[in-house]
């Protein structure tokens, strides 16, 4: 526990000094609050829970991005800079390296993702808002957010730098979401398994309207508990190398 | 301290490393000497618990670097080729996360980081971020991290890469400071050095030790014979002549440089170390010894035909 502790604040202090974290924590709020205004308020009047739905969809979307472009330094800059050794020969586990890092990306991830609240929060100037809704859709997007930072952090684990990390991470995260795609052009009971799978369609929706799955809550967890495994296990084989 | 037999590194087809076999013992200060490429880092990374064996046996302190990685690790003190440090610390931050890191109470880091501090000569740079360092200061961090949990075991991957001639001198004393208390393996392409720190020298050509031992082993060893050079002040021909007199002086070799008026230096091939005998009777002969000494370049004419592979 102790060096889950030490690698998190070490990483949380490098997001919050370096440039590259305000970069995506300004480029996200930006992107959110456009397609907010564009899409979500849209121009026509509409009612109180469309506009937080679409909200959550697009949030979805800038959270995977987000998510991404987190993780892909995490072991990436590490190896480029030649830093991956110390944790190597220190008497630590990758499985501590792996948790540390993950979840100071995700404090990072939910530091941005609770600063769009006031997105939504402007609905009440002219209508409602359900609390419950606003609860359920931000933990669905802490939740895909959760899920895209282990798809990233495997990609950074894979990649020799961090262009590659990034651009493996988010094929890894595209083919996730694209399963949906396929599952139209499958027979069953190969399309219940890939819509089963697939990372937005069926288990994110639920979260857009406020209701809350613990079947949609254990994949997300489990999704993310895959590759967190995934991640551990590539840096354990790279001692062969 | 460290018992290796038969160890193997395997990269795909590619054999980096072996089989090689050497015992270090404890308070040793041993040099890896090879080309590059020849298998030093590999077999570094190893011993710090970098890289898994593909096969052999690996000790420290008696255990295995595979079934109790952890806990050698904690035993082990590692400078890669490269110091392992992050720019956007302070060298105080720095060297605290990896006291703590590598197993040090926190009731104890500070402590052991003014220790390593003061050692390393780094406190004028102490709250300095590590990336506006210069490259020699940057090196005194990595040495700083190796040793900030007092290891018994320290491992110095090309320590002296990067530094300017007063730096190397800084550094060699610092590395020869640690010897007091620590058992040093170290790598280096340079002769010099290796001849200045080492107790021992480990020859690596292609994967596999070639030879080892002391500076004189190795060179007694490989060229058969001890070369000395002398310079001395007044007659050279009567030094020649004292020196073919004692026993075990296979030849002499007289060189007068007319710029040196009065002075000359004298190459002695013997079958063993004279210089002792030599000095005492060309003094007692009343005249000048101004220097003494090994060959300079003996050890470096070994290193080439060992690389070479002539000599194994």
């Amino acid at each position: 526990m102790t060096a889950i502790g030490l690698i998190f604040r070490r990483e949380l202090a490098a997001f919050v000094r370096s440039p590259i974290g305000y970069v995506i924590a300004a480029i996200v709020l930006c992107i959110d609050g456009l397609l907010y205004n564009a899409f979500a308020l849209g121009g026509r009047p509409r009612l109180s829970a469309e506009v937080i739905h679409d909200f959550f969809y697009f949030s979805s979307g800038t959270t995977m991005v987000a998510a991404i472009f987190l993780a892909m330094r995490l072991l990436a800059e590490e190896r480029q800079m030649g830093t991956l050794v110390l944790l190597r020969t220190a008497p630590i586990r990758e499985v501590d390296v792996v948790l540390g890092k993950f979840l100071s990306a995700l404090v990072y991830l939910t530091l941005i993702t609770v600063a769009t609240l006031h997105l939504p929060l402007l609905v009440l100037v002219n209508g409602k808002v359900s609390m419950g809704h606003l609860w359920v859709g931000y933990s669905g997007l802490l939740l895909i957010g959760s899920a895209a930072l282990a798809i990233g952090l495997l990609g950074s684990a894979l990649a020799p730098n961090q262009l590659v990390a990034g651009v493996t991470g988010a094929g890894l995260l595209v083919l996730m979401l694209v399963l949906w795609l396929a599952a139209r052009v499958a027979d069953p009971p190969v399309r219940e398994l890939l819509e089963a799978l697939a990372l937005h369609a069926r288990h994110f929706a639920p979260f857009m309207d406020g209701v809350l799955h613990t079947r949609d809550v254990f994949y997300y967890l489990a999704v993310t508990f895959f590759f967190l495994l995934c991640t551990t296990k590539a840096l354990e084989a790279r001692r062969w190398r | 301290m460290i018992e290796v037999s038969d160890l193997t590194k395997l990269y795909g087809e590619r054999r980096a490393l072996g089989p090689v076999s050497f015992r270090v013992t404890a308070g040793d200060v041993v040099g890896f000497l090879g080309l590059n490429g020849a298998g030093k880092s590999t077999a570094l990374r190893i011993l710090a618990c970098d890289l898994l064996p593909s096969g052999g046996d690996v000790r420290i302190d008696g255990m295995d670097v595979v079934d109790s990685a952890l806990a050698v690790r904690t035993l082990v003190g590692f400078l890669p080729d490269r110091p392992p440090v992050y720019p956007e610390m302070t060298v105080a931050e720095y060297l605290r996360f990896v006291a703590r890191l590598r197993g040090v109470p926190a009731s104890q880091a500070a402590a052991h980081v003014a220790d390593v501090v003061s050692l390393t000569h780094v406190e004028g740079v102490l709250h300095q971020m590590i990336g506006s360092l210069s490259q020699g200061y940057a090196q005194r961090v990595g040495i700083a991290q190796a040793i900030v949990h007092r290891p018994r075991l320290l491992i110095l991957d090309e320590p002296f890469t990067g530094l300017d001639p007063v730096q190397i001198v800084e550094m060699r004393a610092l590395i020869r400071g640690f010897a007091r208390q620590h058992t040093v393996l170290l790598s280096s392409h340079n002769l010099g050095e290796i001849r200045e720190i080492c107790d021992r020298i480990l020859v690596i050509r292609e994967g596999r030790l070639v030879a080892h031992g002391t500076e004189a082993e190795l060179t007694s060893h490989m060229r058969g014979h001890v070369h000395i050079e002398v310079t001395v002040r007044g007659d050279g021909e009567a030094a020649a002549a004292r020196a073919r007199a004692l026993p075990g002086v296979v030849a002499t070799q007289l060189r007068r440089d007319a710029e040196r008026e009065g002075l000359c230096d004298l190459a002695i091939d013997a079958e063993t170390d004279v210089r002792e005998a030599l000095c005492r009777d060309l003094v007692s002969a009343g005249l000048g010894v101004l220097r003494l000494d090994r060959a300079q370049r003996e050890l470096e004419q070994v290193f080439v035909e060992l690389s070479r592979g002539d000599g194994a």
